[in-house]
């Protein structure tokens, strides 16, 4: 692999470096500071500037209207629009657009000019309905929620936790059971509009992330049409598998952008603070922190890009991703942490970001398949079928 | 944790007499105990609550009494106790026109 920046991706790494600096951090400063969205005008703004950039809707595949840019410079795009204090589940606020849920792609023509298209727009929001509260590092077999056929419609009963968004959305993609006896086989995925009778947001689940929280859904008899089974029958779980996998490339992208600008911030720090009469950083403990630091942020890094170059070119990238995940969420972690100990007291108050980092990073070993889990997919591909 | 805020009501003097610079959510009420402003004191909050229940007091007119919940997790508790009134009610609480920062609330249907 190799890891020199062409002419174009430093381009492009530039600017997007330029426009979280000088756009994204200085209205960010003036926000809450779990703030999770700008204010419309500025938004608005600030979407019209990625446009002009070339950028927005950078994960839309060229055929539906996104810009033709690769994984490799989609992630290093990822890592840089992490770095700055929402950054890590709203990167630069959601000023690049999204491509949504990855799934639609696969969506019937039907779908795609009812939920994809609208989406694409900027129109219409989605969530990923998985887990349960039954579990969900192994929803194949945890999953609960059922689904029985009546006449052209499926009707749902059951209930979600943990689920993002799902108080914003206009829709969302709901796993659930419609053969009980065919394990990770029986799981087929709906696409539900949250308008729908029967659908119900409980309530938001608080956790250390108080931005883009999740919540609790209820399913009391909601009727779904048959017309909006994405993918096929009892393939649902093939359907959530692949964009897990998928999602943990920028998973891991945005714990490194975090990683570097805690770093970046601890450098500046340590030369000019001075304790027992001498700076911090001439201090061999200090030294150690950031050399441990600058070893962590390149093994996620170098990881995370072979993840990324594998799943461009084709090949399989399961493994290659987990370690990805696995590597930069435990990595950023430990950065987030030291940066704080340099910090002191100041690493701990809410005027820095550290502590809204510390909050999230912790997070990141959980969601999207927890580091265990991540080590089982690694010790399943090293052994084989055996271990399935 | 419940849902809805149910704490007793305060009358406002003793309620801010009894704050400390806390974060967390609060709301206020008329002279009814009717719901008329939902705020929260953050990291921005100048003496956290009871910073941001005096100074909402004095601008809301008819606010008569105040309860809070102390939470890190104020901005998602917030928006939470935003989306039940408006499930509640069909509205939000009448001073909440009044929102500096104003943010984007979703749609809840809470049991019970
Ligand atoms: C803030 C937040 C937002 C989320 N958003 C979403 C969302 O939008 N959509 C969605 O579907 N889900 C979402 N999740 C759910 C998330 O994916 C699950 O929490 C995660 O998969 C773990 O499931 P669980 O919490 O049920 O833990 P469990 O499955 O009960 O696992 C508990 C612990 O057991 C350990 N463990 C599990 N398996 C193994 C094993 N094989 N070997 C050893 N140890 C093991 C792990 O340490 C794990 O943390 C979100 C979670 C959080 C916290």
């Amino acid at each position: 692999m190799n890891l020199n920046l062409t002419p174009e991706q430093d381009l492009i790494i530039g600017m997007v470096r330029k426009f979280v600096r000088e756009e994204i951090i200085p209205l960010e400063m003036n926000l809450d500071p779990d703030a999770d969205e700008l204010p419309a005008a500025d938004k608005a703004r600030l979407v019209e500037k990625t446009k002009e950039m070339g950028l927005y809707g950078l994960d839309i595949p060229p055929a539906y209207g996104g810009p033709d840019i690769d994984l490799v410079t989609r992630t290093l795009i990822a890592v840089e629009m992490s770095q700055h204090r929402a950054g890590l589940y709203a990167p630069c606020y959601g000023t690049f657009g999204g491509a949504g849920l990855a799934q639609l792609f696969e969506a019937t023509d039907d779908q795609k000019e009812r939920y994809l298209y609208p989406t694409l727009r900027g129109e219409k929001r989605g969530f990923f309905g998985l887990s349960e509260p039954s579990g969900g590092s192994d929803p194949a077999r945890a999953i609960q929620t059922k689904a029985v056929q009546d006449g052209d419609d499926w009707v749902i009963n059951g209930g979600k936790l943990w689920i993002s968004g799902a108080d914003r959305a206009d829709f969302g993609l709901v796993f659930a059971r419609t053969d009980s006896d065919q394990g990770r086989n029986g799981v087929t995925c709906f696409i539900v509009d949250t308008d729908t009778p029967g659908f119900h947001v409980r309530r938001i689940v608080h956790t250390l992330r108080s931005a883009n929280y999740a919540t609790e859904l209820q399913f009391e008899d909601m009727r779904v049409p048959a017309s909006n089974i994405l993918g096929k029958l009892n393939r649902g779980f093939a359907i959530a598998n692949d964009r897990l996998t998928r999602q943990r490339i920028p998973y891991a992208a945005g714990c490194i952008g975090v990683a570097i600008k805690a770093q970046e911030m601890a450098l500046e720090y340590v030369p000019q603070r001075e304790t027992f009469g001498a700076p911090l950083s001439s201090r061999q403990a200090i030294q150690w922190m950031l050399v441990d630091n600058d070893i962590d942020i390149k093994q996620s890094l170098w990881l995370t890009l072979e993840a990324a170059s594998k799943a461009e070119q084709g090949e399989v990238f399961r493994k290659e991703a987990a370690m990805a995940k696995l590597v930069a969420t435990e990595a950023g972690g430990r950065v987030v942490d030291r940066c704080m100990q340099m910090f002191g007291g100041l690493g701990v108050a809410k005027d820095l970001p550290f502590e809204r980092w510390f909050r999230e990073m912790r997070i990141r070993r959980i969601g999207e398949g927890p580091s265990e889990v991540q080590r089982h997919v690694i010790a399943r591909e090293l052994l084989g079928a055996s271990l399935r | 944790m419940a849902i809805r805020l149910t704490k007793p009501w305060i009358p406002l003097e003793e309620g801010i007499a009894g704050l400390r610079g806390h974060l967390g959510v609060f709301q206020l009420a008329d002279a009814q105990q009717q719901i008329v402003y939902i705020g929260f004191a953050g990291g921005n909050s100048l003496f956290g609550l009871r910073g941001e229940v005096t100074a909402m007091s004095k601008e809301i007119a008819d606010s008569a009494f105040v309860r809070v919940e102390i939470t890190t997790a104020y901005l998602s508790r917030y928006r939470e106790l935003m989306m039940i009134h408006i499930a509640d009610h069909g509205i939000l609480p009448s001073a909440n026109k009044l929102n500096k920062q104003p943010l984007t609330l979703g749609k809840m249907s809470p049991a019970g």
